[in-house]
C-alpha cells in the first residue's frame, strides 16, 4: 500500500473567464521513503496538485470535484474533519515552498517560529522547544545554530532561510515532505547545497519526498520516479532514467530538446512551438495536439488515456503513438 | 606582467590595431553608498562592480555569468550608462565615452540597446505595442511619416515572430514569451549594433526559453549584432556565447572561449559552479565531478582582503598567500584568463 495515493484528482477554479480545470484527473502514488518528481511548466497543475493534497485549496473559488480521492496512510483526506486534517498537515505531511523569504513572518525571530511549531504540534515546553529547535538548525547545516536561533529572517540569506524552512518542516518528523520548487529562487551553488541536504535528510529519516519543479536537471539529481504534467494531466510517467533518456510523449521529448546541453553549441534548439493553452479552454482530444508535430486525426477525435508503454513496466504515456493497436498514425513502431 | 596586457590595455593601444573591437571596458567600478541613520549619512560602500575589464569584438557574444549579487547586471547597466559608473574608462567603437557630446551620446544610446529579464515590467501597460514601437522610432528620428513608422513596426514584429495585427494590442494581452519578443523588437527598432541581454530568458518556461534563444541567435546572424549576454544559467550562457566571463563579488575571475571554459575550467569557483549545475543526463550523475561550496557569498560591503573567493574556495592548496593580495586576472593559457594564483585543481580531486 503506497503512503500517498491520489486517484482521479480534479481541482477546478471558478474564474471570470469560466471554470479553470487546473488539475483534471491526476492519479499518482508515493511509496514510503520514495522520491517522486512532478515536472512541468507554469500552469500545468503541479502546484495545485500539491496544495490539494494538503487541503490548502481556497474554496471558493477552488473546488475539489466529487469522485477525487486522496488517501494518505489509508485515510481519505478529502473526508476527514478539519481538525484531523490540521493534525496530519504539519505532523505527518509537511511542505516547503519556493520563496522562503515570504513563508516566514518577518517580525518574529526564526527561533520563535520553530518553537511555535514544536510547542503546538509536539507539546514541548519552551525550554525543550528551544533545545530541539537549535538541534534542528544544526541538523540542516546552519552554522552557529544557537545564535542564529535568535536572528530575524531579514538577517539571513535565501539559502539559510530555506534551511530554516526545512528545519520547520522536519520538526514533526513528517512521513511525507512536499517540496514545491524548493531551489528555484536560489543560486546554483546554494541550490546544490539544499538538494544535497534534502536527499540526506530523506535517507536518514526514511521520509517520502514529493518534489515539484520545472527543472529537469533537479529531477535528474534527486528523483527515483517522475510524472510529467501538461494541461492539468499527467502525460507521462516512469523512472527518472526512462523519462530522461527515452521519453515517449512528444511533450517530454520537446521539453528535453528545448534545453541546451553543455557542448551543444552548434546544434539548433528544437523548441515546442506555440504556448500552453488556457485552463478554462483545454483543446478537445489530446491537449497537446496543437503544439505536437506528430498529431493526426485521431488526436483531435479522442483524448488518449495514460497508456502502458511496454508490458511489465510502470511506464505510461498519454499519447496515441504508444497505442500498440493503432496503425492510423503511420508512425507506429517507428522510433521517434 | 606582460601576460595581463590583454585585459588592462592602455589607451595607446587604440586605433587601427583593434578596429574589430566594438567595446573596450577598462577597470570599470560601481560602488553604491550605504546610507544609515536619520541624516542618511553614507556609512559604507557596496562594491557591486570592482574593476572589470574586457573587450568585445564586433559580432561576438560575450557571456557574463555569476550568481545573484556578483555584479553582472550592474556591469551591463554601467556600460550603457543607465547607471553612472564610479570609475573606469569605456571605449565604444574606439571613442572614449567621456568625451562624447550630447549628440554623440544620443547616437550611442541608439547604437547600444538592452533587453531586460522581466518583459512585463519593462513595457508600458497603457500603450499598444505598435504605439510603443512607433514612439521609439519617433524619439530617435527614424521614419519620416506615420506611415513609414507603421511599416517599420510591422517589419519589426515580423522580425521577432509576431504578427502585424499584434500592433494594436496591449502588453497584458501577451504571454511571457511574446512579451520578451516585444522587448526584443523595441531594442531592434533603432537598428542597434550592440545589445545587452540581461537575463532575457530567465523568467520564461523552458519551451518558450528555447524559442527566444533561437530568435536571439537568428537575429545576431542576420543583423550582425554584438551581444553582452548576462545570465545565471551556465548551459544557456555556453549555448549563446563565443566567450564567457565568470564573475564573483564584482570581479571577473575567469574569462575564455565558451568551449574551453566548460572543458577546462581553471578557477575553483568556475569548477564549483559547473559541478553544482544540475544536469539532466542521469548517466553523468555519479561519475561527474562533485564540488560543493560551503557557506554563502560574502558581503560586497566588506569584501575579504586577498582573494574574494578564499573563504569558500575548495582548492586543497589554498594558503596564506591567497589571502595576502587580490589575484590578478592573468592569461594562464592562450586566450584563457583566470584570477587564481594556484594551479587548477587536478581532475577528480575535491
Amino acid at each position: 500500500m503506497p503512503l500517498l495515493e491520489v486517484t482521479d484528482l480534479r481541482t477546478y477554479f471558478t474564474t471570470d473567464a469560466g471554470v479553470a480545470r487546473a488539475v483534471d484527473g491526476v492519479s499518482l502514488q508515493v511509496g514510503t521513503g520514495e522520491t517522486l518528481g512532478i515536472v512541468g511548466e507554469s500552469g500545468c497543475g503541479k502546484t495545485v496538485t500539491a496544495l490539494s493534497v494538503l487541503g490548502l485549496i481556497p474554496s471558493p473559488p477552488g473546488e475539489i470535484v466529487v469522485g477525487s480521492s486522496i488517501r494518505f496512510n489509508d485515510e481519505e483526506l478529502l473526508e476527514v474533519k478539519p481538525a484531523r486534517l490540521r493534525e496530519i498537515r504539519g505532523n505527518a505531511i509537511s511542505m516547503i515552498f519556493q520563496e522562503p523569504m515570504t513563508s516566514l513572518n518577518p517580525v518574529l525571530t526564526v527561533g520563535h517560529q520553530i518553537e511555535e511549531v514544536l510547542r503546538l504540534h509536539r507539546g514541548l515546553n519552551k525550554r525543550d522547544a528551544r533545545a530541539t529547535g537549535v538541534a534542528l538548525l544544526a541538523e540542516v547545516g546552519i552554522p552557529d545554530p544557537d545564535q542564529r536561533f535568535d536572528a530575524y529572517p531579514h538577517q539571513m540569506s535565501g539559502g539559510m532561510l530555506q534551511r530554516v524552512m526545512i528545519a520547520i518542516a522536519l520538526s514533526c518528523e513528517p512521513r511525507l515532505l512536499i517540496a514545491d520548487e524548493p531551489t528555484t529562487a536560489l543560486d546554483v551553488t546554494i541550490q546544490a547545497q539544499i538538494l544535497d541536504l534534502l536527499v540526506s535528510l530523506q535517507r536518514k529519516h526514511g521520509m517520502a519526498l514529493l518534489l515539484i519543479t520545472h527543472d529537469l536537471g533537479v529531477i535528474a539529481e534527486v528523483c527515483d520516479r517522475v510524472v510529467v504534467m501538461y494541461g492539468g494531466q499527467i502525460v507521462e510517467t516512469g523512472t527518472t532514467e526512462e523519462i530522461l533518456t527515452r521519453p515517449e510523449h512528444p511533450y517530454t521529448q520537446g521539453l528535453l530538446a528545448s534545453l541546451p546541453g553543455i557542448g551543444d553549441r552548434d546544434v539548433r534548439l528544437n523548441p515546442i512551438p506555440g504556448t500552453v493553452p488556457s485552463a478554462v479552454d483545454w483543446p478537445d482530444g489530446c491537449r497537446f495536439r496543437d503544439r505536437c508535430s506528430f498529431a493526426w486525426e485521431r488526436c483531435a477525435e479522442s483524448a488518449p488515456d495514460l497508456l502502458p508503454v511496454d508490458a511489465g513496466s510502470s511506464r505510461s504515456a498519454r499519447c496515441w503513438l504508444v497505442d500498440p493497436d493503432d496503425s492510423s498514425s503511420g508512425l507506429a513502431g517507428e522510433p521517434t | 606582467m606582460t601576460s595581463a596586457v590583454d585585459v588592462t590595455s592602455n589607451v595607446e593601444g587604440h586605433g587601427a590595431f583593434d578596429a574589430d573591437v566594438l567595446l573596450d571596458v577598462q577597470d570599470l567600478r560601481k560602488y553604491f553608498p550605504v546610507h544609515r541613520g536619520v541624516l542618511g549619512r553614507s556609512v559604507a560602500q557596496v562594491r557591486a562592480v570592482d574593476g572589470v575589464s574586457f573587450r568585445l569584438q564586433r559580432g561576438e557574444t560575450l557571456g557574463l555569468v555569476g550568481e545573484s549579487g556578483c555584479g553582472k547586471s550592474t556591469t551591463g547597466r554601467a556600460i550603457l550608462r543607465l547607471i553612472e559608473p564610479t570609475s573606469g574608462r569605456l571605449f565604444y567603437d574606439g571613442q572614449d565615452l567621456e568625451e562624447f557630446d550630447r549628440a554623440q551620446f544620443r547616437e550611442f544610446r541608439r547604437r547600444a540597446q538592452i533587453v531586460f529579464q522581466d518583459p512585463f515590467g519593462s513595457l508600458n501597460p497603457r500603450m499598444t505595442v505598435g504605439g510603443m514601437l512607433a514612439e521609439v522610432l519617433k524619439v530617435h528620428g527614424l521614419g519620416e511619416t506615420g506611415v513609414d513608422r507603421s511599416a517599420r513596426v510591422r517589419e519589426l514584429l515580423d522580425m521577432v515572430g509576431l504578427h502585424a495585427e499584434h500592433a494594436g494590442r496591449y502588453p497584458h494581452e501577451f504571454s511571457g514569451g511574446q512579451r520578451q519578443r516585444i522587448g526584443i523588437a523595441r531594442a531592434l527598432a533603432v537598428e542597434p549594433e550592440f545589445i545587452v541581454c540581461d537575463e532575457p530568458v530567465s523568467a520564461l518556461d523552458v519551451s518558450v526559453q528555447a524559442q527566444v534563444i533561437n530568435l536571439l541567435r537568428d537575429l545576431q546572424r542576420d543583423l550582425g549584432l554584438t551581444y553582452l549576454f548576462i545570465a545565471h544559467d551556465l548551459a544557456v550562457v555556453e549555448y549563446m556565447s563565443d566567450r564567457v566571463a565568470v564573475m564573483y563579488l564584482g570581479k571577473i575571475v575567469e574569462m575564455t572561449a565558451a568551449e574551453e571554459l566548460y572543458k577546462n575550467p581553471r578557477h575553483p569557483y568556475t569548477r564549483a559552479l559547473l559541478s553544482a549545475a544540475p544536469r539532466r543526463d542521469p548517466q553523468a550523475g555519479p561519475t561527474r565531478e562533485r564540488i560543493r561550496l560551503s557557506g554563502d557569498v560574502p558581503s560586497p560591503i566588506r569584501p575579504p582582503s586577498g582573494c574574494p573567493f578564499y573563504a569558500r574556495c575548495p582548492h586543497p592548496g589554498k594558503d596564506e598567500e591567497c589571502q595576502s593580495a587580490v589575484p590578478l586576472l592573468e592569461e594562464k593559457a592562450p586566450g584563457h584568463l583566470a584570477a587564481c594564483i594556484k594551479n587548477p585543481i587536478p581532475a577528480g580531486r575535491a
